[in-house]
């Protein structure tokens, strides 16, 4: 904050107020029209929902990075720091990311077990699948 | 002699600090660099809880859907307020991080009396914040019977016709996602009668939602009755006929939402909530030392309001997230 004047900080922090403010209310905002009350159609129509998940995200993470770098005064800080600060962050959000894949992989798997589980047997066919005509096993069996 | 150097060197060093020999590392003052280590550490035991969020979440066929259930706002009885209230807590978080921002300004110009009033509004602003969680924690608790291991909120996942008491079918239809919210037999007030006049309040509401056929005084006892199954905790789960797929036709009975949701809501928040807690303290302090005049004689330009500033944004900062995940999304 040593470059600018007193009067001009305090102006740039009550900016700050009001961005994050409006960035806020914009996300609450998106995110009840992303669930259908403010306008019910929204719900019929699914990628509304994933656009509206991916703007939360990114305006989510743009309040993180003006957070970070203008009150926490990262801006101002060593580039050093910053990055020893920063990488591992960066490694997280990955890590983060990851762990969604899997927790989807988990649920695909609980599906896939549901639908064997609700499968039924039809009795009167002969077996299928693997199981081949005996006669074919026959020649090895002899010899 | 040996020995009496070697004592002597150690002095030296002690005095001097090593920190201060030459220029620091990162031009950045030890307690500074360490609170942003210590920050980084603590990002990460939030992401721990987030990855466990968010995996479970992933992995389960429904979710309590967040506008419903964080619905209710304090002293305003049924009317439906989704996302209203934690938008007012975010904002107290916000404002509170500005006036912090304030206060370290104050402290570059050693301003004594700006830095205390600043932070005296920093602390008031944790301390709404803090109130506003007491509120939501009680309502969840209280109300809607939410705890840790139990968890209310579901999610239809097919459509559906209620039954009414009677068994027979009811007008009260629903389609697939739409939230539901068990309630406790016995008045609407929960078998553990003792709450206050407001206690029901999320009750009815919840009535709109899902049927409320159960608020009718018979068959308040554990069992299987004709239009809905009282379980062993109290709960009413309502019985439905399925109305479209392939289970077409069949009466099936309601079912608890996910219930890692509890025990991650409480966790998560708590744990956010005990930060702030322990901000408000530590401000306190600062914000007394600060008042006593300790900073000025140090003539450090109030670098502890400095660090305790760097905290408290990251508190925000983690808010961000937690309001991402657990409200927005």
């Amino acid at each position: 904050m040593a470059h600018v004047s007193y009067e001009e900080s305090i102006k740039k922090v009550y900016k700050g107020l009001v961005l994050l403010g409006a960035v806020t209310l914009l996300e609450v905002f998106i995110s009840l029209v992303g669930k259908g009350h403010i306008w019910p159609e929204a719900l019929e129509y699914r990628w509304i929902l994933y656009t509206v998940g991916l703007v939360i995200i990114i305006l989510s993470l743009y309040k993180a990075y003006f957070i970070v770098y203008e009150f926490m005064h990262m801006r101002y800080e060593a580039k050093g720091l910053a990055m020893t600060v920063l990488l591992p962050t960066a490694l997280l959000v990955w890590a983060i990311i990851a762990f969604f894949q899997e927790g989807d992989s988990w649920k695909g798997r609980r599906d896939q077990i549901k639908e064997k589980n609700e499968m039924k047997v039809d009795e009167s066919q002969s077996p299928q699948g693997m199981l081949l005509d005996e006669t074919i096993y026959q020649p090895r069996l002899n010899g | 002699m040996a020995t009496h150097e070697t004592v002597l060197e150690h002095e030296v060093n002690d005095q001097q600090e090593s920190w201060e020999g030459g220029t620091p590392p990162f031009k950045a003052s030890y307690g500074k660099l360490m609170m942003w280590y210590f920050l980084l550490s603590d990002a990460f035991t939030f992401a721990g809880f987030l990855i466990a969020y968010g995996s479970l979440r992933f992995s389960s066929p429904t979710w309590p859907v967040p506008d419903f259930v964080f619905k209710t706002f304090p002293f305003m009885g049924t009317k439906e307020l989704p996302l209203i209230f934690v938008t007012v807590m975010s904002f107290l978080l916000i404002i509170s991080s500005v006036t912090m921002v304030r206060a370290v300004q104050e402290g570059h110009r050693e301003n004594r009396k700006g830095v205390v009033f600043w932070m005296l509004l920093t602390i008031v602003g944790g301390l709404g914040f803090l109130s506003c969680q007491a509120w939501e924690w009680t309502n969840l608790i209280g109300t809607e019977h939410m705890t840790v291991l139990t968890n209310p909120f579901g999610t239809h996942t097919e459509a559906g016709v209620y039954l009414n008491e009677d068994g027979t079918e009811s007008s009260e239809t629903f389609l697939p996602g739409k939230p539901y919210l068990l309630h406790k037999a016995g008045g609407g007030h929960g078998a553990d009668a003792g709450h206050g006049e407001d206690a029901g309040h999320g009750e009815e509401a919840a009535h709109d939602n899902d049927g409320g056929h159960a608020d009718e005084a018979h068959g308040t006892e554990p069992g299987d009755y004709k239009g809905y199954v009282v379980d062993e905790k109290g709960f009413i789960l309502n019985k439905y006929k399925v109305t479209e797929g392939l289970d077409k036709g069949m009466i099936k009975t309601q079912e608890y939402g996910p219930k890692a949701f509890g025990a991650l809501f409480f966790f998560i928040t708590g744990f956010h909530g005990f930060h702030v807690f322990s901000g408000v303290i530590f401000l306190l302090i600062i914000m007394l030392n600060a008042a006593s005049g300790v900073y000025t004689k140090r003539k450090n330009g109030y670098e502890m309001v400095e660090k305790i500033g760097l905290y408290w944004h990251f508190v925000d900062l983690v808010w961000v997230f937690v309001f991402l995940v657990f409200y927005l999304l």
